[in-house]
């Protein structure tokens, strides 16, 4: 018996063996994107702290575990997390499952992407680039299902919340949803989205998003995985003329989480709002990465983004912001705070613009410390001991990072969150 | 009565007070007066606890009790209270959470039971009616987009909830109008009674004209180098400070 190969390598021996097997496998445009995907996989591997994009995230622990594949149908009981609405599509280590999910009475259709390959055809693979991002190159090599929605022109959507639980199987695996999200023109929708899960696991789904002309998708992320989870997301977002994307992501439990995002506003007046609030303890890193492309004129962008780091933990925020030079009268802000409670946290920040077009109003700005003391000995004055002084103090910074959330399900939801992560801090402390 | 004897204290290893010696019986407020530089503040700050203000020798006793031994949230609930010269803006914090929380951390404090809700709001606007205060400066972030003005009335409140035994107003009167200097006074005024002792620091003697005191001190060099009844105040106003100076 040999040992399991492990990183790159290892997935492109799991590739090899299971291509034939995979959903859609009969489906030659699929299999010609996979075998693509493969090869710019194969090529790059996992990237190193070399690569620019990932100079202060190292996928080593994530390149050298031997990952497998989860269990198929687990038919036992799952533990689904307490439901944020009433209308929830579930994965269950990456897989669709219908028998868990409630969506009676949507407007529209929830799908597993398995079950409708032929459907997605034309949109799976339109946004994603496996041959700049290898995680999206290994997701495209090896993805067995995720969401498929589509709503038609003019669906107010309304809340649908999208669960995904890992069910820890004793040994490491991974697992690589591929999501499919499109709204027609004037289309509306509040996605909810809660993960979690434990043991040793890899999760790397990848969003292509689509927002059609004048709709708007509201996209909260609950990434709330076990501190023994690596979460590597990648999404990819087209905003149309007059279309409003906002995400609101909040990382606060993963040993790892990239929050990649990469959105372009094409047409005037789209507008992109990346908004978040991550958190890490002692051993945990954290990392948003987004990439906004302005390639339109009259387009507005705002993002803030807010790092609470204890003990060892380290974060990192990089934003870029490019301008092209059709893009006249873009209004664009990039605001990141990182707030660091130890002496050992760490943050590294590295805001890019890139500006093509002369009439354009773009302002970014950072801020990295401690908590204030001015603002704590004003507390302790008033007679508010000291740790209840630093946990006020938190708490406001990030209930500070949700006051631009809108849809109140969303904010609560978002709020309950924060406020859970900073009371485990209070018990582990 | 807050008893203060050979007090000295540095700043970033800085002699700014230099041995205060100041007692402000119970009942009584006192003014202290000073040119820039001369310690005031930082008796504010010694006085309330502030990291960064080393006490070098002396003792600050507050009815018998060892102030300086004591964290600020203690002399807080021991009844010192300090209305800041530049009060902090807490974003994200609101200001009946902030008013409710220091109010009951301050009662448990006394050994008093919290109020709730109800019984705070009913509380909070009766002293904010007081105050001139609009209702809405409940609700927003704690001194966030708050005139001049409205930070100084806003500690005053602070200051009207939790009935402290000792207050130190730190140049309260600064950056206020007449109409605003009155509304300040007013509420310090209301404080006075036999349970009450506050210190005045200020440059001018404006406030002291609303707010008259007891006596006066005068503080230079780290030092009170004079003390007097009201008139002391007015002396300074027409004299200057270079007159006490060439005196003492």
């Amino acid at each position: 018996m040999t040992a399991a190969q492990t990183g790159a390598a290892g997935f492109l021996a799991r590739y090899e063996g299971l291509k034939d097997h995979l959903p859609g496998a009969r489906k030659p445009w699929l299999n010609a994107l996979r075998a693509d995907a493969a090869a710019h996989f194969a090529a790059r591997g996992f990237p190193t702290r070399r690569v620019e994009q990932w100079k202060y995230t190292d996928l080593a622990p994530v390149a050298q575990a031997a990952f497998a594949e989860p269990l198929t149908s687990v038919g036992g009981s799952v533990r689904l997390p307490a439901a944020n609405s009433p209308h929830r599509a579930v994965f269950v280590d990456g897989r669709f499952r219908l028998d868990l999910s409630t969506l009676d009475g949507l407007p529209f259709r929830v799908r597993g992407l398995a079950q409708d390959l032929a459907e997605a055809e034309p949109h799976l693979g339109a946004l994603a680039k496996p041959e700049a991002e290898p995680l999206a190159a290994l997701n495209t090599m090896l993805f067995e299902d995720g969401v498929f929605l589509e709503l038609p022109e003019g669906v107010d959507g309304g809340l649908l919340e999208l669960v995904s639980v890992a069910v820890d199987p004793g040994r490491p695996f991974a697992f690589h949803p591929r999501h499919l999200v499109r709204l027609g023109a004037g289309a509306r929708l509040t996605l909810i989205e809660t993960a979690t899960g434990a043991g040793t696991c890899l999760h790397n789904p990848v969003f292509e998003i689509d927002v059609a002309e004048g709709a708007m998708l509201t996209h909260g992320r609950m990434l709330q995985e076990a501190a023994t989870v690596f979460h590597l997301s990648t999404i990819y977002a087209r905003i149309a003329a007059g279309a409003t994307y906002d995400n609101f992501t909040v990382a606060a439990g993963p040993r790892l989480t990239r929050n990649e995002i990469h959105a372009a506003l094409v047409g005037p007046h789209a507008a992109c709002h990346m908004n978040g609030a991550q958190m890490a303890a002692d051993g945990q890193h954290v990392d948003t990465t987004t990439s906004l492309d302005h390639a339109a004129p009259d387009c507005a962008s705002r993002q803030t983004y807010k790092t609470v780091l204890t003990g060892r933990a380290r974060g990192v925020f990089q934003g870029k912001i490019h301008v092209h030079r059709v893009a006249q009268r873009t209004d664009g802000y990039q605001m990141n705070q990182a707030l660091l409670l130890s002496e050992e946290a760490e943050i590294d920040s590295k805001p890019q613009l890139e500006i093509y077009a002369d009439d354009v109003k773009c302002s970014h700005g950072a801020t990295v410390g401690a908590l204030d003391a001015d603002s704590l000995f004003y507390l302790r004055s008033r007679g508010i001991p000291g740790d209840q002084a630093r946990a006020m103090l938190v708490e406001a910074f990030l209930h500070e990072a949700v006051e631009t959330v809108t849809d109140e399900t969303l904010k609560g939801a978002l709020t309950r969150v924060l406020d859970a992560w900073w009371e485990r801090q209070g018990v582990a402390a | 009565m807050l008893h203060i004897e050979g007090l000295t204290a540095e700043v970033d290893g800085k002699p700014i007070l230099q041995g205060i010696d100041l007692q402000v019986p119970t009942g009584e407020v006192h003014a202290i007066m000073g040119p820039n530089g001369s310690g005031k503040s930082t008796l504010s700050y010694v006085l309330a606890g502030r990291d960064g203000y080393e006490v070098t020798g002396g003792i600050a006793t507050l009815d018998g009790r060892d102030i300086l031994a004591m964290e600020p949230e203690e002399r807080a609930a021991a009844g010192v209270f300090l209305a800041f010269q530049y009060p902090v803006e807490l974003p994200g914090v609101g200001n009946a959470m902030f008013l409710r929380t220091a109010l009951n951390a301050v009662r448990r404090g006394r050994g008093e039971s919290d109020l709730d809700a109800m019984q705070f709001l009913k509380l909070a606007r009766e002293r904010m009616k007081a105050l001139s205060m609009p209702e809405d400066m409940l609700k927003r972030g704690v001194n966030v987009g708050f005139s001049g003005g409205e930070k100084k009335r806003n500690e005053i409140l602070q200051m009207a909830l939790l009935q402290p035994a000792f207050a130190i107003l730190d140049e309260t009167d600064s950056g206020l109008d007449i109409d605003a200097l009155k509304i300040v006074a007013d509420g310090v005024n209301a404080m006075r009674g036999p349970g009450f002792s506050a210190l005045v620091i200020t440059h001018y003697q404006r406030l002291l004209d609303y707010i008259v005191p007891d006596r006066v001190h005068v503080l230079m060099g780290g030092r009170i180098v004079k003390s007097g009844g009201p008139e002391l105040a007015q002396e300074l106003e027409a004299q200057g400070y270079g007159a006490v100076q060439a005196a003492a």
